[in-house]
């Protein structure tokens, strides 16, 4: 399964445009809202989405829009603003609120923490942008704690997997379901894609296959988190494959982007840029890929659900409820899916940085 | 895309980079490792178990090949032991044959020779009593002629009537 650059370049302008178009389509209709009372559902039910999809400070599992009670436990956040600045969640009160800690005053607007004054205004210059400085944000939000969860969860499955092969050939437990996975990753991701080579880089590709996968059924779960459909975090793993990509590519892989063997001179120089780029664009279709892909089936999911109680009749209704089943039996497998493209497509890489002979028939 | 950078929290990433390298390094230690290892002894394992069946699947062969030759060749060897009793009989048989033969042709040699000497015994015996009678005669005769010529005459007429000669 080789993606020459061209069409991964295509198909990365088309995930990154939708998932930007999507995107601005959610905030232009939370503002155009109206103030009817079908309409004031709606805006309830998109801020509703709105709010799944983003991280949040505080974990909450769900709340009473009609007491203002929010039912979930509070985090901890930390700050860097001249000092470390650590307190609870419970402060903000749900962003109502503004959270003092050793005389700074602090509030969340728009789901990120602000510096403000001890009554809390913010600024805005004429876009309807704060002007308040943001401190460095070390919050463990809602996503970080899913990460531990997940984390640890992985930890205690893997260890005892590898524990229980220390008594037979036969693994038991828990951890035994995921065995034949790893043989898969090992036998057909890594060692067709990356070659000889792959032993160093079978860590990595368990660790992100799992983490994906595990952190995408989790934002299935009536938990309502999203960490794999958050850019911060596809960012994250898309830069550590870039990282290992580069610092295993041998002189093959450089000689190949810089001087493209066996293409006339020109060529050469002309293909240099585009190899350069495709560089950096591969780490990116892959975050693009599985932020996109998360966060399009979390508001495809949501709008659906919401629509059974906005259609408010048996048949459509009924139809919302069953077209919310289907899809997600669908996202069921997206789940699998995506963490099974982004393993492969990081195995695809480290191939192309380590790969040994000369291939020149093949360009 | 200003959506995306305006939602890029700093705080996630750097939480997801130290957990997701901590988490990697944890595991590669504590799990991925031994069981990349077990699983593979395990293979190794399958395999040399595999190649020792076969081998021992060969073995089983060669030996049954063994002892198919070995009974071929017992019964080359029976058949040919039979083989060679059966002409040490014929070759008695023979043997015996052809000494009785000569066993028989000597006794008969000897009788023949027996009767020869019984028969030249015989006739000597009768020549010495026709000699014997003979003389007799003679001496009759010669008595007789010295009385009655007639007489003498008749009388060798007589005994020699009388003679039968066996």
């Amino acid at each position: 399964m080789r993606i020459t650059p061209f069409t991964k370049a295509f198909f990365i302008g088309f995930l990154s445009i939708s998932g930007i178009f999507f995107a601005q389509e959610v905030e232009h209709n939370i503002d155009a809202a109206h103030d009817s009372s079908k309409d004031a559902k709606k805006k309830e039910i998109k801020a509703d989405i709105d709010h799944h999809i983003q991280d949040s400070y505080s974990f909450t599992f769900f709340s009473d829009s009609e007491t203002g009670k929010h039912y979930g436990f509070s985090l901890p956040v930390i700050l860097w603003d001249d000092g470390l600045h650590i307190f609870s969640s419970s402060k903000f009160h749900h962003g109502e609120t503004v959270a003092e800690s050793n005389g700074n005053y602090y509030k969340i607007y728009h789901n990120k923490v602000y510096k403000t004054d001890a009554k809390g205004t913010i600024s805005y210059d004429e876009e309807h942008h704060p002007t308040n400085a943001k401190p460095l944000d070390f919050s463990i939000t809602k996503n970080v704690v899913m990460m531990f969860v997940t984390g640890l969860l992985m930890f205690l499955l893997f260890a005892g997997l590898a524990k229980s092969f220390k008594k037979g050939p036969i693994a038991t437990g828990a951890g035994r379901f995921f065995e034949p996975i790893v043989l898969y990753i090992r036998d057909d991701i890594a060692k067709p894609n990356i070659g000889p080579k792959y032993k160093k880089f079978m860590p990595y590709l368990l660790t992100v296959f799992f983490f994906i996968w595990f952190l995408n059924l989790f934002g299935l779960t009536p938990l309502g988190v999203n960490v794999t459909g958050n850019i911060a975090v596809t960012f994250a793993l898309a830069l550590i494959t870039f990282v290992i990509t580069q610092f295993s590519g041998n002189k093959n892989y450089w000689k190949h982007i810089f001087w493209m063997p066996g293409v006339p001179v020109p060529m050469k120089f002309i293909l240099a840029p585009i190899e350069l780029l495709g560089v950096f664009i591969k780490p990116f279709a892959l975050m693009i890929r599985l932020y996109a892909n998360i966060m399009a089936g979390h508001v495809v999911l949501m709008s659906i659900i919401a629509l059974v109680f906005l259609v408010q009749n048996w048949i459509g209704s009924g139809l919302s409820l069953v077209l919310a089943f289907f899809l997600s039996i669908i996202e069921l497998l997206v789940a699998a899916l995506q963490a099974y493209i982004f393993t492969l497509l990081s195995a695809l890489y480290f191939g192309f940085a380590v790969e040994e002979h000369d291939h020149e028939e093949a360009h | 895309m200003e959506k995306l950078i305006n939602d890029f929290s700093f705080g996630l990433f750097f939480w997801q980079i130290l957990l997701f390298v901590l988490l990697m390094l944890l595991l590669r230690k504590y799990a991925w490792k031994p069981i990349l290892q077990a699983v593979n002894e395990r293979e190794e394992g399958i395999k040399n178990a595999l190649a020792a069946a076969e081998e021992a699947k060969k073995e089983m062969q060669n030996v049954t090949a063994d002892s198919e030759k070995l009974l071929k060749e017992a019964r080359a060897e029976r058949e040919e032991m039979l083989k060679e009793a059966r002409e040490l009989k014929e070759k008695i048989i023979a043997d015996s044959k052809e000494q009785a033969k000569i066993e028989g042709d000597k006794m008969i040699k000897q009788a023949q020779a027996t009767i020869e000497s019984e028969k030249k015994a015989a006739v000597a015996d009768i020549k010495n009593q026709v000699a014997n009678l003979s003389v007799e005669i003679a001496e009759k005769v010669i008595k007789e002629q010295l009385g009655n010529k007639d007489k003498q005459l008749k009388l060798v007429e007589d005994m020699l009537g009388d003679i039968k000669l066996n």
